[in-house]
């Protein structure tokens, strides 16, 4: 068995995956630089990030795979998991070197984990849909902040640009220190300086809020006692669709705190 | 200040809820224009309330002043409650700033009948125009049709709503009779083929030219009241096959009977709503949708209620052992998706990860199917041998044993177990 070593980018990986073929490597161990510990008896081997030969797998891949798969294959990389990367680098040499149409086989252990956590990935990225409360600042930006298990923000573009086409907006990824910004034209990753923090109650300073904010967080928070049905209560349910680490994000929520 | 709204939309979202449609799926409404928000696929639960229903739409009553009397409802006549009614502005102000912030996907508009239907029905179309035309809004419209409202009215709604939506409430005309005497499934089924018409003739005309709107996009739904009168399953599901057979209904929804009168025709006040019978119901029409049951074969007069402790698909099997066991490697994907424990999405991936070898146990279980309780109905490559045949009742015993806390008293009301 060999050790790769990669630096975590998505080019990276495909990299090391060129680089199986390119030094005849069989069985390859594919761990990232900040997953690495390093050992005397096995330097392992460094993957230089490169572009065209990333360039290449990620074309050759294409071949094989329908548009669903390769978004899969995007999804799991996102999940940011140790053993993720591994069955990513071991999925791409299967689907390489089978003929069209192997990603049907879930017998296969790296076909199931690529579906399975790529399903994980699409579950988180839909909660974001779902659980993002814009507050609208006193400047008229719609803004929220999120800490999603996984590294969503990527995939967030097309719903929120689609759907929110008319109004400004950032959606601030607190964990790992970028956001995404609308500007009514196209949206970009930004950084900002001084981020607020996620308190356990989901809210930016009432300064810096638009003047019918706290009516609209008063009148959710209403609507969402008063179309409960008491007689219907089960909680159990309700924390299997809201598990309570998303309860931070909820306005509705927030006299839980 | 806040105080008037405050209680207005507390007062007219408290009785709109018993209409247990939350569904903002199912239309193909894009934001063309670069207006705000968009109606395609599946739609966004945005949080659960406490009971554990999906909340994607605002859902509330234009008023809850009504000229009707229907004995299961809240506002009926009768009823010394509080009475409340928006203006036009207020419904559509709400609705875009619940929008606008992520709250929703949309609007689920529906009312009291005051004066008469069409002076409501007006002012229904008036506040979904506004919202289409003056705000440029593309999010989910559920618009209620009022029955007895004109043609005219319907047509105009159906221009601006991607789903509309009349209750049958009582599941036969003699249990509607006798709640509610000045209603009828007549009076249900004439607006229902009105629209569904008017449906089939926009799509074709749209086929052939592109400009032509969109009419009801999401088509229709309706909803029966279980509970609150005698009849059986058989009758509930047969009546609602019916339905989806003849008018195309997109949904029905099963509703529990809460008990809020003390009408004698009635279950009394604090007596449990049925949401384990709710719960089998919907997984009934689940199977007559998805899983190419017929409603004969779920409920006939042989069995004419759905098992409080069994889902009825295993009821169904325990019924039918002789079609059973089904080979694994070799059925055909509708046998596949018959067996207990198996959905729809771990058939497909059988039939898919079968061409590529025989399966086993181990690929079975991590395929994401029920493993202990589809082993009984099924042979797989590496199948214990059959040494005798369990009847079904035997079979029943283990299952019922092996998955203790999930059938026991747990007020389930919504879809997971198969
Ligand atoms: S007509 Fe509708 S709102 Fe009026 S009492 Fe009957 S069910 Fe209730």
């Amino acid at each position: 068995m060999e050790l790769y070593i990669f630096d975590g980018s998505l080019e990276g990986l495909l990299t090391a995956v060129f680089e199986c073929y390119q030094r005849k490597s069989r069985v390859v161990k594919l761990v990232s630089e900040i997953h690495h510990v390093p050992d005397v008896f096995d330097a392992g081997f460094r993957v230089d990030s490169d572009r065209e030969k990333g360039k290449r797998v990620w074309k050759g891949l294409c071949r094989k795979l329908g548009k669903e798969w390769q978004l899969r294959f995007y999804k799991s990389f996102l999940s940011e998991q140790p053993e993720a990367f591994q069955h990513l680098l071991n999925f791409a040499r299967y689907i390489i070197d089978q003929p069209t149409g192997a990603w049907e086989n879930f017998a296969h252990p790296d076909v199931l984990a690529i579906s399975q956590t790529s399903q994980k990935v699409h579950r988180e990225k839909h909660r974001m849909e779902a659980f993002i409360r814009f507050q609208k600042t006193a400047d008229d930006i719609y803004y929220a902040h999120i800490e999603p298990d996984f590294d969503v923000l990527p995939l967030l573009p097309d719903h929120f640009q689609n759907r929110y086409a008319d109004q400004r907006w950032i959606i601030y990824d607190l964990k790992r220190k970028y956001g995404l910004y609308y500007d009514l034209e196209k949206t970009e990753e930004i950084e900002l300086d001084s981020a607020p923090q996620m308190s356990i109650v989901n809210a930016l300073p009432s300064d810096l809020l638009d003047s019918q904010e706290a009516l609209y967080t008063l009148l959710w928070q209403d609507y969402f006692k008063s179309t409960n049905i008491q007689a219907r209560k089960n909680m159990r349910l309700h924390v299997r669709h809201v598990p309570r680490r998303y309860w931070k994000y909820l306005s509705e929520k927030q006299d839980q705190f | 200040m806040y105080e008037r709204i405050r209680e207005k939309l507390g007062i007219l979202a408290d009785a709109a809820k018993y209409d247990v449609s939350c569904s903002s799926s199912g239309s193909n409404r894009k934001n063309e224009n670069k207006g705000i928000g968009d109606a395609e696929g599946t739609g966004i639960c945005h949080t659960y309330t406490e009971d554990g229903r999906c909340v994607s739409l605002l859902k509330i009553l234009l008023t809850n002043h009504c000229i009707f009397d229907c004995a299961f409802c809240v506002s009926r006549r009768s009823n010394d409650i509080k009475r409340a009614a928006f203006s036009v502005e207020e419904v559509v102000e709400l609705t875009m700033n619940f929008y606008r912030r992520n709250y929703i996907e949309g609007l689920f508009l529906s009312s009291g009948i005051f004066k008469n239907a069409d002076y409501t029905m007006e002012r229904l179309v008036r506040i979904v125009k506004k919202l289409r035309q003056e705000e440029r809004f593309n999010g989910y419209i559920h618009l209620k049709t009022i029955p007895g409202a004109s043609d005219e009215l319907l047509r105009e709604a159906g221009l601006y709503a991607d789903r509309m939506s009349i209750n049958l409430e009582m599941p036969t005309e003699n249990g509607l009779k006798l709640l509610a005497p000045e209603k009828s499934h007549a009076e249900v089924k004439k607006p229902l083929k009105y629209i569904q018409n008017n449906i089939t003739q926009f799509e074709s005309e749209k086929a052939l030219i592109k400009s032509v709107p969109k009419f009801v996009p999401a088509g229709q739904s309706t909803q029966i009241v279980v509970g609150a009168t005698a009849e059986s399953d058989k009758e509930i599901m047969h009546t609602a096959n019916a339905f989806y057979q003849n008018f195309s209904l997109k949904r029905v929804y099963y509703s529990g009977y809460i008990p809020i009168s003390n009408d004698a025709r009635l279950p009394v006040i604090g007596s449990q709503p049925p949401l384990i019978r709710e719960n089998r119901l919907y997984q009934a029409d689940w199977l007559m949708r998805f899983y190419g049951f017929k409603v004969q074969e779920i409920l006939n007069d042989l069995h004419p209620n759905l098992e409080a402790d069994v889902d009825p698909k295993l009821s169904w099997a325990l019924r039918n052992l002789d079609q059973f066991p089904v080979d694994i490697n070799t059925a055909d994907y509708f046998m596949i998706l018959r067996v207990p424990g198996i959905g729809v999405a771990s058939a497909l991936k059988i039939v898919q990860a079968r061409k590529f070898g025989r399966l086993y146990e181990n690929h079975l279980r991590k395929l994401g199917i029920a493993f202990r309780k589809a082993r009984h109905f099924i042979r797989f490559a590496d199948s214990p041998m059959l040494l005798k045949e369990y009847e079904a009742g035997h079979i029943k015993g283990i299952i019922l044993s092996e998955s203790k806390s999930k059938y026991q008293a747990n007020p389930n009301n919504q879809l997971s177990l198969f």
